[in-house]
């Protein structure tokens, strides 16, 4: 279901894009409006859930361990896994940002005659690793079409990403691997039973979306050309506050573009934000320092007590009068 | 907020990656590329017409090189019948950059603007052209 409605969402907006620029003209919107009210509701949206999640207490010192803490001198701590300093803290999030250490830990496990069997799955992690990676250089080749000129590594980027040499315009590895990584986050999610019972529609809606985005991209590159000269006049226009719409440029792009929009402006909103989420997550980011630090609660409020020399004053006669022992006399 | 530095830290770092397109080209003219067709070769056209018409080969002529690469590497033919039923030989050299012989003001022009590098030119020999300003050398791959 969640699929289904995702899908057919993702196809309402390809159609949008079309019907609004090949028939009713409306390229200034597609083009320079809706760019604009994306990339603004993408950085507000992603500031305020930062902040949000930075008002947010945590209560408990939850950092999860997966190797030997820090302990006597002769034991071995295993400091990226079980981090007591800062420093360990840091080489463990970059393990987690750069290579998703704790995703290559996932394993399985499957009824095997009648005996539940565990074997380690390395799939979703290498998926996800070829994903987010061609994800980062595809979004950063597209720097060039929002600098002139453009910085000279991307020369570099652009001729390893191409090394190939396939056909004209050069095949870029990236852009197909990005699609393919993403068809088997998909379908991994219609196959194998337990992630399908889990699925919502706000998993398969960011999969269909960015899906769309590098179809139209491809298609943009390798088959239905467009002005490219014209899409970075347009491009350059948005960054530089001085908005033109070129004339001549193909639907496939608006229809890119457009789909981006969506996409940048759906992010702060939806699971996407993880991207800022995994450096605040408490599990991750602090250091298994409670045996020599002590954590405190921030929800803890002054208690009012009444110690026993309080109490004692307070009842001290009759106490006295009923038998009972007193400190003080 | 807690641990406030860290995250306004965290918060700038997002910041300064995200508007790096719109502070790195701030106050840079935003000028588009001319390519000038003023070569001897187009002078002498009676009709300053490429080999397709322009929207065409401004979208569309490198698909059509890797047409006529094709055509003439694989199938050994060297003729291309345009649209409009010219006949052409198939040559980078010979054909497009007999008329296009001013690579740096015409193809070179472009191509810096968009960041493409065609490696066609490792192996093909782009044409002789007079020597240009130092300051625009720098720019050509
Ligand atoms: C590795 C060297 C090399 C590279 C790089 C190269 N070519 Fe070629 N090209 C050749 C050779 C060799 C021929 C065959 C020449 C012949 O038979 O006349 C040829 C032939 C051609 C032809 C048809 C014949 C002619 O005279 O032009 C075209 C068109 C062509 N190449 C286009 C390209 C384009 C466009 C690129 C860049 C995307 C490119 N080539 C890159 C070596 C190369
Ligand atoms: C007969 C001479 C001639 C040949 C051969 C020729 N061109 Fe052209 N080309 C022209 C002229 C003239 C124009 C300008 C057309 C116009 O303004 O309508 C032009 C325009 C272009 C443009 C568009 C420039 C712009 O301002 O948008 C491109 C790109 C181009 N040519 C590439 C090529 C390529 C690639 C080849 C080889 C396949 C080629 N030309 C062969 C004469 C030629
Ligand atoms: C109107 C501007 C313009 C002109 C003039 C122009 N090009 Fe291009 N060319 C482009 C753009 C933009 C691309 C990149 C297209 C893309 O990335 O999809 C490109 C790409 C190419 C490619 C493919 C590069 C790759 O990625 O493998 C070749 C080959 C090429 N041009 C050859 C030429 C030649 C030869 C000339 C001169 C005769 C020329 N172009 C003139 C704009 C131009």
């Amino acid at each position: 279901m969640g699929a289904l409605f995702s899908f057919v969402a993702v196809i309402l907006l390809i159609l949008l894009a079309y019907v609004g620029v090949e028939v009713a003209g409306m390229q200034p919107i597609f083009g320079i409006v809706i760019p604009y009210a994306a990339v603004l509701t993408f950085i507000a949206g992603v500031i305020y859930r930062v902040i949000k999640w930075g008002r947010s207490p945590i209560p408990f010192h939850i950092p999860t361990t997966c190797g030997q803490q820090k302990s006597l001198p002769w034991i071995k701590q295993n400091k990226l896994e079980n981090p007591s300093s800062s420093t360990g803290v840091i080489g463990r999030m970059a393990l987690e940002v750069f290579l998703f250490r704790s995703l290559f830990r996932l394993s399985k496990s499957e009824l095997r005659d009648g005996r539940l069997a565990y074997g380690s799955d390395k799939w979703l992690w290498l998926a996800g690793m070829a994903f987010h990676w061609s994800f980062l250089i595809v979004l950063l080749r597209h720097i060039r079409f929002f600098a002139t000129p453009v910085p000279s590594y991307l020369n570099l980027l652009e001729s390893l990403d191409g090394f190939l040499q396939v056909g004209v315009p050069r095949l870029f590895m990236t852009g197909i691997i990005l699609l393919l990584a993403v068809t088997y986050l998909l379908l991994r999610r219609f196959y194998i039973p337990q992630v399908r019972y889990i699925s919502l529609t706000s998993d398969y809606i960011p999969l269909f979306l960015i899906m769309a985005v590098a179809s139209t991209g491809i298609l943009m590159r390798y088959f239905f050309k467009v002005d490219i000269v014209g899409v970075k006049e347009l491009t350059m226009g948005l960054v530089s506050f001085n908005p033109t719409i070129p004339k001549g440029i193909g639907v496939i792009f608006y229809i890119h573009i457009f789909l981006i929009s969506i996409l940048f402006a759906y992010f702060p909103f939806s699971k996407l934000v993880h991207m800022g989420g995994v450096f605040l997550s408490p599990t991750r980011n602090l250091a298994n320092n409670s045996r020599m630090v002590r954590h405190i609660n921030p929800w803890n409020y002054p208690v009012k007590f009444h110690s026993y020399e309080e109490y004692e004053e307070e009842f001290r006669k009759k106490m006295k009068d009923a038998g009972i022992p007193v400190e003080k006399e | 907020m807690y641990d406030g530095g860290k995250i306004l830290f965290g918060i700038l770092i997002f910041l300064a990656f995200v508007t790096f397109p719109f502070y790195n080209d701030i106050g840079k003219a935003n000028v588009k590329p001319e390519p000038k067709i003023d070569t001897p070769e187009i002078q002498k056209l009676p009709q300053k017409k490429c080999v397709e018409p322009k929207a065409f080969m401004k979208a569309e002529h490198m698909k059509l090189l890797n047409e006529w690469r094709d055509s003439a590497v694989r199938d050994g033919n060297r003729v291309y019948v345009a649209s409009d039923g010219k006949r052409y030989i198939i040559s980078l050299q010979n054909t497009c950059m007999r008329c296009h012989s001013n690579k740096k003001e015409f193809c070179d022009k472009c191509h810096n603007y968009a960041e493409v590098n065609p490696y066609c030119w490792d192996c093909h020999i782009a044409p002789k052209e007079a020597k240009i300003a130092p300051k625009e050398a720098k720019n050509e791959y």
